[in-house]
């Protein structure tokens, strides 16, 4: 026999989870405004430090930057709900909605390795180590697909400058958050997290690799890697780890996650090469979103200014 | 009338009824196969397909041909096991949607992806194990679409065209390889498509060893009698 237990509150009755979080937010930031008003301090001083988290929020005082491209910049919309994001899920249309929630403050960053000196740096300090620039860059997926995105941030070279490593660094490691009580794709093993990417110290130095913190003028959505990124336009996307929380830098090379999980399909390189097909597809070719015949994939994204970088490399060996 | 189907799988359901719902049944049934198809054009119609349409065209269209494939499967053994034998009369409906979904799931693959370059297809085919072993899955239903009329089935025999459709085992595995070898780390949807399929053929399988068995047994239990005098 079915039984049916009655509930004491109605379901309609009950307030969803986001909208419940959003309400406490809410109310916090009432109380706060209250204090700020009893302080007599003007509401925008006390709001700046915690409001520049917000994705929405404006990066002021953006340079353009001549590494831009003037190719057509892809749908913010499609930019923020198509990702490639692990931690938070595999399909590409749910991290926008699992992030939403992500905390993004406060946020250190790990410097570490062969370093002059080790340190831990709130990401509000590195942001404001240089000026930020926009830098439109196409940016290509292993998968075949491309967009081209307005970044907002400054080149890598300008952190690692100031963490001063020794003769010892050759290369330097990125290591993603690892948080599976707010990471739902991390409760699974699809990958062996924490997500670690890397590059040779030369990649990293070269003025196109970004150290990332916004998009289209403001900060980066949580989806997209906030609050802190790299960016390397010349590599399949796999490459630009997404909420650093160390970086580590290192005499040998350091492991790569994509690389790990399948050693014949991504290599450490992963330069974008339309000549050297991954196992299971061809990568002559891409779709670039908004498109719809697929466009011819250019020898390092179309970066040409980073092929000696390479010079005397075999890259059907080192792909 | 005593409720159709609900006995065990000696008994039959009250034919009459069963017969006459079916016939107002089967444009519902075959309406509901084309729900997945009219979704997608709508989505498309009112720009719902997101940020890389194609790409949702293509999965969808290769989702439901596994599906159909699967229910088709499904068909014989939820007949054996139910006693709802006028499940039969969906069989060719499923089966003919499977090819259906197929058929725009190739389509969308040679249009949309390859735009007609025979030469990138042809490569695709050889060099790709994962399109190679798709493609393989869509030939091999090709001859069962084509002889899926009533008039085939008397033209090839029973015994033959039962032998014939039993393809769609293979088609069905080629499926779920294709799924699996395509994606790149989260292989569970692929791993739940296969978990059906191998309880689908699992079922005949037990089956098939089962009537062999029987068959043993009577031997077996001839066997032993003849040898006692011997010994």
């Amino acid at each position: 026999m079915l039984i049916k237990q009655s509930s004491d509150i109605p379901s309609s009755e009950i307030t969803p989870k986001r909208l419940y979080l959003n309400r406490r937010k809410f109310l916090a930031g009432a109380a706060l405004a209250g204090a700020a008003a009893a302080v007599g301090l003007r509401s925008g001083e006390l709001a700046s430090p915690s409001m520049a988290v917000q994705a929405n929020a404006k990066i002021d005082g953006i340079k353009k930057s001549s590494f831009s491209t003037n190719e057509a910049i892809t749908p913010y919309k499609d930019v923020t709900n198509y990702n490639n994001y692990y931690e938070f899920s595999t399909d590409k249309y749910e991290p926008a909605g699992l992030a939403k929630d992500f905390k993004t403050r406060p946020w250190t960053v790990t410097i570490d390795g062969a370093v002059e000196k080790k340190q831990v740096l709130d990401v509000d300090t590195i942001i404001k180590m240089a000026a930020p620039e926009e830098r439109i860059y196409r940016h290509r997926c292993v998968e075949g697909w491309s967009i081209v995105v307005p970044w907002a941030g400054f080149s890598l070279s300008e952190l690692i400058n100031k963490a001063k490593p020794t003769g010892k660094a050759k290369f330097v490691e990125f290591t993603t958050i690892e948080d599976p009580k707010q990471m739902p794709g991390q409760r699974g093993r699809v990958l062996d997290w924490p997500y670690v990417e890397g590059l040779r110290m030369d990649e990293a130095m070269h003025p196109l690799a970004l150290l990332c913190f916004g998009m289209y003028g403001q900060a980066l959505p949580n989806q997209d890697g906030a609050p802190l990124r790299i960016v390397v336009p010349w590599k399949y996307g796999f490459k630009s780890a997404k909420a650093i929380v160390r970086i580590r830098f290192t005499d040998s090379q350091p492991r790569n996650t994509w690389n790990q999980m399948a050693p014949n399909e991504y290599g450490f390189y992963s330069n974008v090469n339309p000549n050297v097909d991954h196992p299971r597809w061809s990568q002559a070719k891409e779709r670039r979103l908004g498109e719809f015949l697929k466009r011819p994939t250019l020898m390092f994204n179309g970066y040409d200014q980073v092929a000696s970088l390479y010079s005397g490399m075999d890259l059907k060996k080192n792909f | 009338m005593t409720a159709a189907g609900d006995g065990g799988a000696t008994r039959m359901p009250t034919a009459p009824l069963d017969l006459s719902m079916i016939r107002y049944f089967k444009p519902v049934v075959f309406l509901a196969c084309l729900i997945p198809l009219a979704l997608l054009g709508w989505k498309a119609y009112s720009g719902a397909l997101g940020a890389n349409p194609i790409e949702v065209i293509t999965h969808a269209t290769g989702d439901w041909t596994l599906r159909f494939l699967l229910i088709t499967l499904a068909i014989t053994p939820i007949r054996k096991l139910t006693g709802r034998l006028w499940l039969i009369r969906f069989r060719r409906m499923f089966g003919l949607f499977a090819f259906f979904y197929g058929v725009l799931h190739f389509l969308t693959y040679i249009w949309l992806d390859k735009f007609f370059n025979v030469h990138e297809m042809l490569h695709d085919v050889a060099k790709r194990k994962f399109i190679t072993v798709g493609f393989t899955g869509f030939v091999l239903l090709i001859p069962l679409a084509l002889t899926s009329t009533t008039g085939w089935i008397r033209r090839l025999g029973g015994k033959r065209w039962q032998a014939l459709h039993r393809l769609i085992y293979f088609s069905a595995i080629a499926g779920v390889i294709h799924y699996w070898w395509l994606v790149k780390a989260d292989i569970h949807l692929p791993l739940e498509y296969g978990a059906i399929l191998a309880v689908l053929l699992g079922y005949r399988i037990a089956v098939w060893a089962g009537s062999k068995l029987d068959a043993n047994k009577t031997k077996s239990l001839r066997g032993p009698r003849v040898e006692v005098p011997e010994g």
